[in-house]
């Protein structure tokens, strides 16, 4: 489709990582004052045909016109003179730097004597109150909270006279409100003749933001559709490439009681509460959800049960024994406790580390991955391409590191790691943040089979429609303490509402 | 007790503390350089026995004194390319390299000495930077005394660095500088060349040092010897961290850690040197370095990308 006044046009881009095509010959035209989404699943190639188009990658094939003049690949200089601006999905800002030395950065020729902060102030004020995009000049960056860092992202392009504005995956930091007022911004910005790319796998958004929405699935452009012709049902068959089911979820079967905590409590840490009195019982083939509001103990809650911290006072029993004394994540893992990391970058994985090397880190200690101390790499690989088939986990092979893959095939390789173990009890800590709908179906589905395997499975999570769908029993967090076991279909929202404020926890008292 | 306090209440005391934290002062501005654009240059050490050699050999063979800090300079500038290269675009681990460099200069210096000069058993003198008494300043009673009557390269290591100072807070050029040490990605961003910033901050940076090594030669001294450095690279290399990365601190840090040690010399001369072993002087503004560093740097903001290399178009 080509738009009226078309400012921006992409011509058959192709991008490949080794033996992986990220983009494959995709076409992508934008006009003034339009917003178009770029939809797809994580690792569909949203991502490298922007950074292609910023001139952060070079692309292997292609042409891009903006503005009726070719833009030069592989130099994000041309981008912004031609009027190409960048929010990235992880900021590019500085955080020692004040918000005017991070929106100034790069705006005035690195000889001049001066940094032009005055008549910088006025212009930034202008922007500000223009667009609704509220913050101080002179704070620093990483004093700011998410969505005013984003919101200095968006002066630092406007500054530069943007006419084209690409958004990362905006939304993925924000709250509800603040994504509200980014919507107001971009807008305010469309009705300026300001045009945008918007870059998001959250189907309600992209229906209520953008004009037009192209279809992105491995690499390849599947689709294009005016927003009002289509609907958030059929957008998610062409992303997953098939009608997006639910997983219809039969209640688990309670086995014995496999993990318990009696009147446990914990040390907080880093602004959070530690537990505070907290009775569990993880039971065999059960779900057993935490709902809560993120910050309430859930940290300290998976750091009991994964090794990393210890009790206080009350008692931990595992299998029906106590727990040791010195209670470890070694320990936790030969009790069998699979785990799957709140944060997959900096808990989960080794960035930097290959995805055999990753794929054994709890297993490298002992049998069939070394003896007497040696590593077996052979059978250590062997089992990565096993997980790496079983749990299709796209990448360019197993000795490729694990910082080149998108947020859902790393997420699969946890799960796999964590469940080839086998795991008596799962804790499941967020296990699908970040990832887009058949990545989230797919782990699902995957926690679901452990537990009809008879496993015991603890899933936390900020979402409350997820903790519902999935589990058999709910807890609710809130301050640190653990609300008394909610069974499935007796909860209702307004009711772990309560608890999540804490007033259940009043009355029950 | 007193004895300390008749030392440092005499102006000459605070003269020969300015006189040694003159190398002190160009060397850590010029790693600090290096450092705002997050390349940690442990080439210093070797850096100014080059910079010592070649300032004080380019005298020796007859140019001027300021002809012979400006190659000094480019010496310095030489060895900071072959640094910038192996570690900005070519991304080697920084500690490895630095530490080459370091052992590279010296052996450099050491072995042109030798080949120029085969023969000589003591080193040969050269006229070195006299005193220059700033007219009206130098002669305010105590003041005038303790900080106008220096070498004019020591006014310039203070002129060099409240000019590092104003440009990296108050010019372009110093916030793209700063930037491709905190996020070099946010600099890429914004069209600025994260490798040209960085390999330019690290050949300024080891000019400066080089100086620092031939205010040695040219003002503190008069002859090149090979082990006259001794250790003040690495010192420089804390005081910008006791500096927490300004200019400003790092200035003073090595006045401080120069006060310590022209305190320890005194001390020495006195009743208590009688008594106690020389050495326990000696280590006296290293420990006292230490324990200033333990208070000084605990809240300090390392730039964010120190020692992290960047490349292009990876995730």
């Amino acid at each position: 489709m080509t738009p009226r006044n078309e400012v921006l046009r992409l011509d058959r881009i192709t991008k490949r990582f080794g033996a992986l095509t990220a983009n494959d010959a995709i076409s992508l035209s934008l006009g003034e004052g339009e917003v178009v989404a770029l939809l797809g699943e994580n690792g569909a190639g949203k991502t490298t045909l922007m950074n292609i188009l910023f001139g952060e990658y070079v692309a292997e094939e292609g042409t891009i016109t903006a503005f009726g003049h070719p833009l030069p690949p592989g130099n994000p200089r041309a981008a912004l003179g031609a009027g190409v601006g960048m929010v990235h999905q992880h900021f590019t800002l500085a955080d020692h730097l004040s918000v005017m030395e991070n929106i100034l950065l790069g705006t005035r020729p690195l000889w001049s004597l001066t940094l032009g902060m005055a008549a910088a102030r006025a212009r930034i004020g202008d922007l500000v109150r223009d667009f609704g995009l509220a913050v101080d000049p002179d704070q620093r960056v990483g004093q700011l909270s998410v969505g005013e860092r984003q919101r200095v992202e968006i002066l630092k392009a406007l500054y530069r006279d943007a006419r084209i504005l690409i958004l990362d995956e905006p939304t993925a930091v924000l709250t509800p409100q603040e994504a509200e007022a980014l919507f107001a911004t971009l807008r305010k910005m469309v009705a300026r003749g300001l045009s945008v790319i918007f870059i998001s796998h959250k189907l309600h958004e992209v229906m209520a933001i953008a004009g037009r929405c192209v279809v992105l699935r491995h690499g390849k452009v599947v689709g294009e559709v005016e927003t009002s012709a289509t609907t958030p049902g059929a957008l998610a068959a062409m992303m997953v490439g098939g009608a997006v089911t639910g997983p219809t979820i039969a209640p688990g079967i309670a086995g014995k009681a496999l993990f318990r905590l009696n009147r446990v409590s914990t040390k907080g840490g880093e602004g959070a509460p530690g537990l505070k009195l907290a009775d569990l019982t993880l039971s065999a083939g059960q779900i057993t959800g935490i709902a809560g509001v993120s910050g309430n103990g859930q940290a300290a809650l998976s750091d009991l049960i994964s090794g990393l911290a210890l009790p206080l006072e009350g008692s931990v029993e595992i299998d029906g024994e106590a727990a040791p004394p010195r209670w470890t994540p070694v320990e936790a893992l030969s009790r069998g406790i699979g785990r799957i990391p709140e944060d997959r970058h900096k808990v989960g994985t080794i960035a930097d580390f290959t995805l055999t090397e990753n794929a054994v880190l709890e297993t490298h200690g002992a049998a069939p991955v070394s003896r007497k101390g040696w590593m077996d790499w052979r059978e250590a690989e062997a089992r990565t391409r096993a997980i790496i088939a079983k749990y299709d986990v796209r990448c360019p092979g197993p000795e490729a590191r694990i910082r080149l893959l998108s947020g859902g095939n790393m997420q699969k390789l946890i799960l796999g790691r964590v469940l080839e173990a086998a795991p008596r009890v799962l804790l499941a800590n967020q296990p699908v943040r970040g990832l887009d709908i058949g990545a989230v179906t797919y782990v699902h589905g995957q926690i679901l089979a452990a537990r009809d395997r008879g496993a015991a499975v603890l899933l936390i999570s900020e979402d409350l429609d997820e903790v519902m769908q999935l589990s058999d029993v709910i807890h609710v967090m809130s301050h640190g303490r653990l609300s008394p076991p909610i069974p499935r279909g007796t909860a209702t929202v307004a009711e772990l509402g309560l608890w999540m404020a804490g007033e259940g926890f009043t009355r029950a008292a | 007790m007193s004895l300390i306090w008749d030392i440092l209440i005499s102006a000459s005391f605070w003269a020969a503390a300015i006189r040694i934290a003159s190398p002190l002062i160009f060397a850590t501005i010029g790693e600090l350089i290096c450092e705002r654009a997050g390349v940690l240059n442990l080439g210093i050490e070797g850096i100014m026995v080059i910079g010592a050699f070649a300032g004080w050999f380019a005298v020796y063979l007859g140019l001027p004194l300021w002809l012979g800090v400006g190659v000094a300079f480019i010496s310095g500038m030489a060895f900071g390319l072959l640094h910038s290269l192996l570690t900005v675009p070519f991304g080697l681990s920084q500690h490895v390299v630095g530490l080459g460099i370091t052992m590279l200069a010296t052996a450099t210096a050491a072995f042109t000495y030798r080949l120029a000069l085969p023969e000589v058993t003591s080193p040969p003198r050269i006229e070195p930077f006299q005193p220059w008494n700033l007219p009206g300043l130098s002669d305010i009673p105590f003041l005038g005394e303790a900080l106008f009557r220096q070498t004019s390269l020591t006014y310039a290591a203070f002129v060099v660095a409240a000019l590092v100072a104003l440009v990296l807070y108050r010019t372009p050029l110093g916030l793209a500088l700063r930037s491709v040490g905190e996020n070099p990605a946010a600099a890429a961003a914004q069209g600025l060349s994260v490798t040209g910033l960085r390999m330019g901050a690290v050949i300024v940076g080891s000019g400066l040092m080089a100086v620092g090594g031939a205010f040695l030669t040219l003002s503190a001294f008069s002859s090149f010897f090979f082990d006259m450095v001794n250790g003040r690279g690495w010192i420089c290399i804390a005081l910008v961290v006791f500096g927490a990365w300004q200019p400003g601190k790092a200035v003073l840090g090595a006045l401080l850690f120069a006060a310590f040690d022209a305190l320890q010399v005194r001390l020495q001369q006195t009743p208590m040197g009688a008594v106690l072993p020389y050495q326990l002087f000696l280590a006296m503004p290293y420990l006292l370095s230490i324990l200033a560093l333990v208070v000084m740097s605990r809240r300090a903001e390392v730039p964010q990308a120190l020692m992290v290399p960047y490349n292009k178009g990876e995730r």
